[in-house]
């Protein structure tokens, strides 16, 4: 689609032809040297054993407890971030208020610092070395090297996906519709209800399968807040690399397929959405 | 289009949540489990968290430890593992993680827990026999099928062009006794083959000089080093999965179990005509054990390190056994090789540490990282 576009522009027909041609043929060998390539070899390396060896992976106590730590924390940390992000979003894009732009850097801060300074972030604020700490550990109250610290620092690693995704197409929509609304007597939930909500939809669900990916992926931050304990505080992430470092390649390449697979999921979710929306454009 | 919309969510959270719904229902072997046993069973659960190459020791010892508990008590028992470098793994149980027993590759490991989390008193190691070390090791070469560089002693590691594989002493503990094996063998070179000089005044001059050559002597051999891991695992993954380096100075148990892994084809294990005695001591954590209720599980998890039992499963997985019978029948697993304490030649960890590990210690003066 895109040389024809190109070619019909510019003079240069048969130049611009060439050029074109061979940038798509070096992007798709660099794609499939550093995606496709190693992808495949997850799956061949899962399967390696054939295919008794790679679903007895999954007949494992701490795999399952793997699979369950990692599918709770997507469960807590999705919405949570669905319900805030998109009421940032919203303040950011509606309204005018001071210290406005604060709040955008501050919902950013999670992109700029690495995974491993976040999961830190958390081990300094609630370590058994500091007050706080240490009053919740006499209180029992397990917040690090439990699932809890899991939870709030995927929560922290994927706060900006929804945001993010949601802010500019808002501001870009503006608020005349909004105001249409109001004008006409809608009170503000029937406004976010009937009026903004319908417009973000796909942007929305969008985000929400981009923020799943990744707090079912997250490695670096859980890393360091969970401890490594098996069967109790390792996710899916974690397991692989406990079954990899124990020799346990079949079992290490079967559980990671499984990440794997989630991002052919959301891959094709996501093509479908951005689909749908273009469609919507188009009317 | 508002119909579409919520099919598609529909679908979306049916992919999502069914592999949930699916692990979450309980499984029909822990539901029966509890038949046929007239008397409640009790469960109790045990965390240890330990270093990074005893996770296929711990495995076969919970296992046996279970089984035996069971038989003596009646309750059933869940030991949950943590592995990691032991530096690292310490850390975590200063910052919080509910350790009920530690299993850590050095004493020193221990000794940062006791002093800055205060979680049990300060001389733990007199409370189990030998120094709390149900187990000992040593640092062995593990490397490439023939020997292609000819490494024999820890001189050879100094050479140029050789690549030595050792993971990071700052985290690890199997790194710390690396390091000091080789400071120790070469000591004992420039003192003349006597090392109790180290501790006799009238050499104060002569031992001197030796440190200095000592020091030299790891500033080459930490330019060989091209990759600091944070753990010993990691380090044999290095060695051994993506073939980096010619020689992987490692636990004695660590190389055996590399060569079991991927053949002996692929690799040799070299043993230093001279190489350190190591100890990784084990100890109940006495103030997380106490609030879980876990004292009497956890002082008998430890105890059972010491019977013929456990002995006999440590030997299986290549850590020397202190049981001298257990240590007889196995006496062909382990090579006789000259051993050197550390409490010998650096007076304690307590010592060695501050002076080689610590921030701004002789470590961190020799190495540069690239």
């Amino acid at each position: 689609m895109r040389p024809r576009r190109i070619t019909n522009k510019k003079t240069g027909r048969l130049r611009g032809n060439a050029t074109s041609l061979l940038l798509i043929f070096i992007t798709t060998a660099f794609l499939a040297l550093f995606v496709l390539l190693p992808l495949a070899a997850v799956f061949a390396e899962a399967f390696r054993k054939g295919s008794e060896a790679y679903f007895a992976s999954f007949n494992d106590r701490y795999a399952l407890a793997a699979i369950r730590l990692t599918l709770l924390t997507a469960a807590i940390a999705v919405p949570m971030n669905v319900v805030f992000g998109v009421m940032a979003a919203w303040c950011i894009a509606k309204f005018e208020f001071p210290g406005k732009n604060i709040l955008i850097t501050l919902i950013d801060l999670p992109f700029a610092i690495s995974p491993v300074i976040a999961g830190l972030i958390f081990v300094l604020a609630f370590g058994r070395q500091t007050a706080l700490g240490g009053w919740l550990i006499e209180q029992d109250i397990k917040i690090i090297f439990a699932v809890p610290g899991i939870v709030l620092a995927t929560i922290f690693v994927t706060f900006p996906f929804v945001a993010r995704e949601l802010i500019p197409l808002m501001q870009e929509q503006g608020t005349l519709e909004e105001e249409a609304a109001v004008s006409l007597g809608a009170g503000g939930w029937s406004v976010f209800w009937k009026v903004t909500l319908p417009n973000i939809k796909w942007a929305l669900l969008y985000s929400v399968i981009l923020c799943n990916a990744r707090a079912m992926g997250e490695f670096g931050a859980v890393s360091v807040v969970s401890g490594h304990i098996r069967g109790v505080t390792n996710t899916i992430p974690l397991h692989v690399e406990t079954l990899y470092a124990e020799y346990s390649y079949v079992s290490a390449f079967s559980v990671a397929s499984l990440l794997a697979f989630l991002g052919l999921v959301t891959l094709v979710a996501k093509t479908i959405l951005e689909w749908k929306t273009k469609r919507k454009d188009k009317r | 289009m508002n119909k579409k919309f919520q099919m598609t969510t529909l679908i979306l959270v049916a992919a999502i949540g069914f592999p949930f719904v699916v692990s979450c229902t309980p499984k029909n072997g822990d539901a029966d489990s509890a038949e046929g046993t007239p008397k409640v069973v009790k469960n109790v659960s045990l965390l240890n968290v330990s270093y990074d190459p005893t996770r296929e020791l711990y495995v076969e010892f919970n296992d046996a430890f279970v089984k035996h508990y069971q038989k003596e008590t009646g309750v059933n028992v869940d030991v949950k593992m943590s592995h990691g470098g032991s530096g690292k793994q310490a850390r975590a149980v200063i910052d919080g993680a509910a350790a009920d027993v530690v299993t850590l590759a050095l004493a020193y490991d221990i000794d940062v827990i006791a002093e800055k989390a205060q979680l049990f008193p300060a001389d733990w190691q007199k409370r189990l026999p030998d120094n709390s070390t149900p187990y000992t090791s040593t640092i062995v070469f593990l490397v490439r099928k023939g020997n292609p560089k000819k490494i024999a002693t820890w001189d050879d590691l100094v050479k140029p062009g050789i690549q030595v594989i050792t993971p990071n002493p700052k985290t690890s503990g199997g790194a710390r006794w690396n390091y000091l094996a080789a400071w120790g063998h070469i000591l004992k070179n420039e003192l003349g083959g006597d090392l109790k000089k180290v501790n006799d005044p009238k050499f104060a001059d002569a031992v001197k000089a030796a440190e200095e050559k000592a020091k030299e002597h790891l500033v080459a051999l930490f330019k060989n080093v091209p990759v600091l891991d944070t753990g010993a695992r990691g380090s044999t993954m290095t060695f051994v999965q993506r073939e980096i380096g010619d020689v992987l100075l490692a636990w004695e148990n660590e190389a055996v179990l590399a060569i079991k892994e991927f053949g002996t084809e692929k690799f040799d294990i070299v043993v230093p005509p001279i190489s350190i005695l190591a100890e990784p001591p084990v100890t109940v954590v006495d103030k997380v054990a106490d609030k879980n209720g876990t004292r009497e599980v956890a002082e008998a998890y430890l105890k059972f390190l010491y019977s013929k039992e456990g002995q006999e499963i440590a030997a299986k997985h290549f850590y020397r056994p202190r049981d001298k019978e257990i240590a007889a029948k196995y006496a062909g697993n382990f090579k006789e090789v000259e051993l050197f304490s550390i409490d010998d030649v650096f007076g304690g960890w307590q010592k060695a540490q501050k002076l080689h590990f610590s921030d701004g210690g002789i470590f961190d003066q020799i190495y540069q990282p690239k």
